[in-house]
């Protein structure tokens, strides 16, 4: 069974999706992040595939993005990475990544990669639904990977059943009208986009991302969805450099973002 | 074959709308009312009242007669430099600023690389009483001097753009994370035929007034619409689509498009995107661009920050590789030669982006006695501190 489904078969709430790019801070991290991620107790990893030009995120991303492809970061390195990670956690990895890599790699030999590397599902935010449907979604299925799609505040509701019904992961609620890394607090008006997807019923899981950096910020969005997902905040802290050892930093994030008090 | 935008905003392989979920609802309303607004006649009356009084359209066709007779030829220039503002841009920000209003909008976002579509942008908004800011890469800023001074005039905020190679590319990409989020009150002013369908579509449209009036231009001097050959710069391809438009269906009329070769093609310095270039995908557009065997997006290069730019409109990018239009690559060096022929030779100094399309000459084959019209989209005051650094080398 894909990882992706049976994390959902089995946990309902308080999903924890954390978020970094691949190649940062260091070339080599990839595999000690992902293993920390997982020991610290992390529900499934959105692994970033880092891009030139990434459109939807704000400069926390784009730097760690610059960073790691300055690095070297190559998709064949960061299928070798995952692929080393997978032997250590069974815990379901997200690939996320623009188009423009993934045509280039091509997409037949980047789909079966995902499959030979462990992976899960992706996220490709500027793959357009209709060439999904009449490209993609019978490859994926084919080899077995899931595909999550974005909806925003703004998303009529016919779209988004329309997502609900072509999709075949989570459904990736950005919370806000906003790049990635933005907002640090949720507003009322959030709640209200919160409440009225929540009310749609919808046959997928919704985790809610961007915007989502702490304690306070997870467990509303936990009220609203399965869960939720950080990505800005983890960077910023894996960025702060290492004063403490990576493995600490990193289980203490965690558990800043699940319980404050017990931490 | 059609070199139009199809219905599913494609031109052949290349086009589309490759945009994150939070630039759908915008890109998609514009999709839906763009035609309609446009064809609105009390839009086309303002639209054209604004192009005629405001913008001083039509721009003369103006025979060069010492630069035909250096070339043997007849060549035609298309005077957009004398537009309002000294460029074709403002052709497409009169319309857009319409557009916008009409689609209730109160806030105005837009690139630039030279600046001229920043000025046009916040000459049209300062025009309507509307908020403008302009996103420009930190080096255009230094080199574009002038320029950035007039869109300050104006009353319009320039925002620098700090990532990436600091120039157009990156000035495109922060306009649209601002426009990601701002969805509600902004419009995005998109300079050039380049970004998720409808703007290459629309852009063009807008600009299509160049070859409207070439024809008729034409027709006065020499009894017929249509030249041998057009010839313009593309840097995303506004001031080409413009010029083109008219004549993309006849197929006599020869199409010349002229990329910036920088300091020469496989130098590592240069925006050559049709030499260079493969297809992939950006500002949400399938065309032809400069990018890594990883699909990273490569930085470009040229003297002019009007031709900065690893991309080229999809319109382009199906012209080029159908072979309906030739494309031509000139160095920043013949660039500046050229600029510094016409204007010794008739009195007119051009802006580095259309000097490119007057080196062209050089490297064209035509024959003796040929109808050319290069599109001189700009004029070169802003440009004048790159052209008197260089002055010595063209004594």
């Amino acid at each position: 069974m894909n990882r992706l489904d049976r994390l959902f078969q089995e946990k309902k709430q308080e999903i924890l999706n954390i978020y970094f790019t691949a190649g940062y801070p260091g070339l080599g991290d990839t595999v000690k992040i992902i293993r920390h991620l997982a020991d610290a107790g992390v529900d499934l990893v959105e692994i970033g595939i880092p891009y030139s030009d990434p459109l939807a995120d704000g400069p926390t991303i784009q730097a760690s993005s610059e960073k790691a492809l300055a690095n070297g970061m190559t998709l064949d390195l960061l299928f070798q990475q995952v692929k080393e990670a997978r032997q250590h956690t069974d815990i379901p990895f997200i690939l996320m990544g623009y188009f423009n890599p993934v045509l280039q790699y091509g997409e037949d030999r980047f789909f079966r990669a995902c499959v030979h590397a462990g992976v899960d599902g992706l996220i490709i935010p500027d793959m357009p639904l209709h060439e999904y449907e009449q490209v993609y979604r019978e490859k994926l299925k084919h080899h077995g990977l899931k595909i999550s799609f974005l909806i925003t505040p703004q998303t009529p509701e016919d779209r988004i059943r329309k997502i609900d019904d072509l999709s075949n992961g989570f459904i990736y609620m950005v919370s806000s009208s906003s790049i990635t890394g933005a907002k640090t607090a949720i507003q009322a008006s959030q709640l209200e986009y919160f409440r009225r997807v929540q009310a749609m019923h919808l046959k997928h899981p919704r985790l809610i991302g961007f915007g989502i950096s702490n304690y306070e910020t997870f467990n509303t969005a936990c009220h609203y969805a399965a869960g939720a997902i950080v990505g800005s905040a983890f960077i910023k802290q894996l960025g702060q450099g290492a004063n403490v050892p990576m493995e600490q930093q990193i289980h203490q994030f965690v558990q800043h973002i699940k319980n404050p008090v017990e931490a | 074959m059609s070199y139009t935008v199809d219905t599913q905003g494609y031109y052949g392989p290349f086009g589309g709308a490759y945009i994150p979920e939070m630039l759908y609802h915008n890109i998609e309303t514009l999709r839906r009312n763009y035609l309609d607004i446009m064809q609105e006649p009390a839009f086309q009356e303002q639209f054209r009242s604004l192009l005629k009084d405001y913008v001083g359209r039509p721009s003369p066709l103006y025979l060069a007669e010492r630069l035909s007779a250096a070339y043997g030829c007849q060549i035609y220039l298309k005077r957009e430099d004398l537009n309002h503002t000294g460029a074709h841009k403002i052709n497409n920000t009169v319309g857009q600023i319409l557009l916008a209003q009409r689609l209730g909008k109160t806030r105005i976002i837009a690139e630039t690389g030279a600046g001229q579509h920043g000025v046009a942008t916040a000459t049209v908004c300062a025009l309507m009483g509307i908020q403008c800011i302009v996103y420009m890469g930190e080096v255009d800023i230094k080199r574009q001097a002038p320029n950035v001074a007039r869109m300050k005039m104006l009353g319009a905020e320039v925002r620098p753009a700090t990532s990436g190679s600091k120039t157009l590319k990156d000035a495109t990409n922060e306009a649209i994370r601002d426009w990601i989020n701002n969805p509600e009150d902004t419009h995005y002013i998109i300079g050039s035929v380049v970004g998720p369908h409808p703007y290459p579509d629309m852009v063009a449209r807008f600009q299509s007034v160049i070859s409207e009036e070439v024809q008729w231009q034409l027709k006065e001097k020499t009894g017929r619409d249509h030249p041998d050959i057009i010839i313009a710069c593309v840097g995303g391809g506004s001031n080409a689509a413009g010029i083109y438009y008219h004549y993309l269906d006849r197929p006599d009329v020869r199409l010349v498009a002229v990329e910036a070769a920088g300091l020469g093609i496989h130098s590592g310095e240069s925006a050559a995107t049709s030499v260079l270039g493969s297809a992939g995908i950006i500002h949400g557009s399938k065309t032809l661009l400069m990018q890594t065997e990883d699909g990273q997006i490569i930085e470009p290069y040229s003297i002019s920050a009007g031709l900065d730019y690893p991309g080229i409109g999809p319109m382009h990018a199906h012209l080029i590789k159908s072979g309906r239009a030739e494309a031509i690559s000139i160095t920043d060096e013949e660039a500046l030669k050229a600029a510094y022929h016409l204007t010794r030779i008739e009195g007119i100094i051009p802006a580095l982006e259309s000097a490119h399309a007057f080196a062209a000459l050089d490297q064209l084959a035509y024959r003796e006695g040929d109808v050319i019209v290069i599109n001189l989209s700009g004029r070169g005051d802003k440009d004048l501190e790159t052209y008197i650094k260089h002055l010595p080398d063209h004594e």
